[in-house]
């Protein structure tokens, strides 16, 4: 694997900052040089949230440039469009297809951009888009929390990684008693992007 | 073996295994962790300090005993420390002391932007800047030898985005056996800072940086990386990070000793290049240094001196200083417009919406303000604030607070205000971890000058927006550990507080009623409000929801600003996964249709 810069992004409370922090301890484990950063505003819940990490045999920059994230993982679509401008051209981006909507939507000051826009927005950089159902898929599963091990089983196929490493790192930040259905969120992200074609 | 640690935490691992015994902070993003990290080890003493004045007066006893103290704060905690870490840096320690300043270049969450590197210069004590994870690790070691060394406390600047990132650490050390020649030694001309005494200790600071500035020309992280000879950069912390990828090709300086800077080193070096670029977030600090010396060095006239720097940045300064070409066509790509935002809000069930929408209403402020925050009416209520999650409460819908300065001014202020008549009564905002850090003192000058102001005090049992650290107030330690807690309402009584009401910070009525007493009474009154931080909750219960039938649309509900209550294509509705249920219920009192009830009764009522 050459180098690898990941954004992701979504709002705060959805798990992103745990997930980049497994992604780290993944690459680490598999011999990469690593730096992850978060950005997220002031609050504990209900803001924005980036979270940085670059992987290759040397890391300079914790944070990654605009224009130059290889691959977008928005746990929210809004999310991924404000932030789709990170994106290289070509780059990958696999979107959560769940709307959080912010107060000023709620009270009626702003709009919800429609998935037509998003996609729109998305498509200036690349055709390599996923959108999946995350959200829909975790609350199966019964807990809606591990939407962040869903996506992180969505990121996996495009990592050369063994799977074997990634369940590892999962198992040591995991409490047992929600270990089992967190890999099994991740087990359905990876199956749900390992075949996908962008054709 | 590499472990993946955040600055933070390798500061701290740093710390404990170069020896440190006590530690004591008050928390403030970037620097919380550091704590909170150092805390886990049973063989330190932590604490989390009133305030960050008494956390450095604790850490300056502890050094003056003869131990190796560790003393963090943020940016604007040196402020409050800075009294007592001037007088550390006059009378000098006896055990090794340390400062990590953790910088906010960005203002993610702080209430403004400085250059702490300064303070090194004023206070005249050297300064180590980590650049990543394994020279925080590796730099604290040093810190403490040459803090015993030259009798002095070192000051340990990192920023945000060291503080705040992980990268690989070498764990290279043991934890060092801490001093065992412990006990005070007296000696009063060095600690008794009398001005005679005073007077002696000054001209032996002078001779102290000239000593560590010798020093500095051999340190071993001022590292010269030889490239190209055509630039030169000098740079320290993270700014290094962006500038290697940058300047690829140019030839480095990387100082991790900022102050006092090496002359003869930077001197050789800029006799090697052909020009010397100085790359530095915020002030100009390296590079007016370095010209005071008498050394060419450009640096701010292109590189921006306001807000936190990144690879962009730097590159479009490289590019305007000529080092750069023009950038490739596919590299440019505007920002998507037109998208709402999304800033941060309180969170579904905490315990100050209720009383922010209560002073929302009876200042009839909801239309105060417009959308760039533009005053478009008066308001029967000035609203003084403070710092902390409640600040929040200025965004609409709540709209509720009218200033925030700094750490407990909003009692001051608020004072300042009734003083110069204005005609309003003026209500002071404060959470409970904020007033013990420094609002009593402005509740004392209340008492003393007959103020007439009404203080709230919002007491949600922690220190929540920088993680939920204890305080004071809960009676618990930084280390786990059951101690006494100081009661709010009984303090303010002690003080002479006449008018001290506490309520249940999820009863509407009881708040109204609270407020609307306080402000009739012309005498100075406090309110403590009082409900657990809803990130705290044990358990959730059922969920609010909202019964589509009786709902009338009128937007009571949407008006708390809670997170949990949304509305899309015309239907109001509750996220279940985000509310919190019984422990909440400020909606539910609201609703004049009564169409807000738990989701199963609602779920049932509506089949």
């Amino acid at each position: 694997m050459n180098k690898q810069d990941l954004l992701m992004v979504g709002v705060g409370g959805q798990g992103i900052i745990l997930a980049s922090d497994i992604l780290g301890e993944v690459a680490l484990s598999a011999g990469y040089d690593v730096k992850k950063t978060d950005t997220l505003g002031m609050a504990q819940r209900g803001g924005s949230v980036l979270s940085h990490v670059r992987i290759a045999s040397q890391v300079c920059s914790p944070l990654i440039k605009e224009g130059e994230v290889d691959m977008l993982v928005a746990f929210e679509k809004l999310e991924a469009a404000r932030w789709d401008y990170f994106l290289r051209p070509g780059g990958l981006a696999i979107v959560n297809n769940h709307a959080m909507p912010p107060l000023s939507v709620s009270l009626g000051t702003a709009r919800y951009p429609t998935d037509e826009e998003v996609g729109n927005i998305l498509r200036r950089q690349t055709n390599r888009i996923c959108f999946t159902n995350g959200t829909g898929k975790a609350a199966e599963l019964g807990d809606v929390r591990t939407l962040n091990m869903f996506m992180l089983g969505c990121i996996s196929p495009f990592l050369a990684i063994d799977v074997e490493l990634w369940k590892d790192c999962i198992s040591q930040r995991m409490p047992s008693r929600i270990l089992q259905i967190n890999i099994a969120a991740f087990d359905l992200g990876r199956k749900e992007t390992s075949n996908v074609n962008f054709g | 073996m590499k472990k993946l640690l955040s600055g933070n935490e390798a500061l701290a691992l740093g710390a404990y295994h170069a020896g440190v015994a006590v530690a004591a902070a008050y928390p403030g993003t970037p620097s919380t962790e550091i704590l909170e990290t150092i805390a886990q080890y049973d063989d330190v003493y932590a604490e989390w300090s009133t305030n960050e004045k008494v956390a450095m007066e604790v850490g300056l006893g502890a050094a003056y005993a003869g131990v190796r103290a560790l003393v963090s704060l943020k940016q604007v905690g040196l402020n409050v420390a800075s009294d007592p870490f001037v007088a550390a840096a006059t009378t000098g320690i006896d055990g090794g002391m340390v400062v990590i300043c953790a910088g906010d270049p960005g203002i993610h969450s702080s209430q403004n932007e400085q250059d702490n590197r300064h303070y090194a210069k004023l206070a005249k004590v050297p300064m180590l800047e980590p650049a990543d994870s394994q020279e925080a690790y590796d730099l604290m070691a040093v810190a403490y030898d040459m803090s015993e060394e030259f009798d002095t406390p070192v000051l340990v600047y990192t920023t945000t985005r060291i503080s705040h990132s992980k990268s690989l650490v070498e764990v290279n050390r043991d934890r060092a056996t801490p001093s065992t020649q412990l006990g005070f030694k007296h000696d009063v001309q060095k600690y008794v800072m009398l001005p005679v005494h005073a007077r002696i200790r000054h001209p032996m600071i002078e001779e102290r940086l000239v000593k560590v500035a010798a020093y500095a020309e051999t340190f071993p992280h001022n590292r010269v990386m030889w490239g190209e000879r055509s630039l030169g950069v000098v740079t320290s912390g993270v700014a290094y990070q962006y500038a290697r990828e940058v300047f690829a090709k140019a030839s480095f300086l990387k100082l991790g000793m900022t102050y006092p800077l090496p002359r003869n080193l930077l001197r050789e070096f800029a006799d090697k290049v052909d020009r010397l670029m100085v790359v530095e977030e915020l002030d100009p600090f390296l590079q007016e240094n370095i010209q005071a010396m008498g050394i060419k060095a450009i640096g701010k006239e292109f590189i921006p001196r306001v807000g936190e720097l990144n690879l962009r940045i730097v590159e479009e300064a490289a590019r305007r200083a000529g080092f750069l070409g023009k950038p490739s066509q596919s590299q440019e790509i505007d920002l998507p417009e037109g998208l709402p935002r999304r800033p941060p809000l309180l969170c579904p069930g905490c315990p100050h919406t209720g009383l922010f929408f209560v002073l929302n209403t009876m200042g009839q402020r909801s239309k105060l303000l417009d959308s760039s925050g533009k005053a478009q009416g008066e308001s029967k209520l000035v609203i003084t604030g403070d710092i902390g999650c409640y600040t929040l409460a200025t965004y609409p819908p709540l709209s509720a607070m009218d200033t925030t300065a700094c750490m407990g001014a909003s009692i001051g202020q608020a004072l300042g205000m009734e003083k110069a008549g204005v005609g309003t009564k003026v209500v002071a905002v404060i959470g409970d971890s904020t007033f013990l850090h420094s609002g009593i003192t402005g509740v004392v000058d209340g008492v003393y000058n007959n103020g007439q102001i009404t203080i709230v005090i919002l007491d949600n049992g922690t220190t929540a927006m920088t993680g939920h650290q204890d305080h004071p107030g809960t009676g618990i330690s930084a280390q786990g550990k059951k101690t006494r807690a100081v009661e709010l309402e009984r303090l303010v009584q002690g003080i002479g507080v006449g008018d001290v009401k506490v309520v249940d910070a999820f009863d509407m009525k009881a708040l109204r009623a609270a407020v609307r007493s306080s402000l009739d009474n012309p005498e100075l009154s406090v309110i403590v409000v009082r409900g657990g931080c809803a990130v705290r909750l044990p358990a959730r219960s059922e969920p609010r929801a909202v019964d589509v039938d009786k709902c009338d649309d009128c937007g009571i509900c949407l008006r708390l600003g809670c997170p949990a209550i949304q509305k899309l294509d015309g239907q109001v509705y509750i996220d279940a996964a985000l509310c919190v249920g019984d422990a909440c219920t400020i909606c539910e009192q609201l609703c004049p249709k009564k169409a807000i009830g738990s989701l199963p009764a609602v779920a049932k009522e509506s089949k």
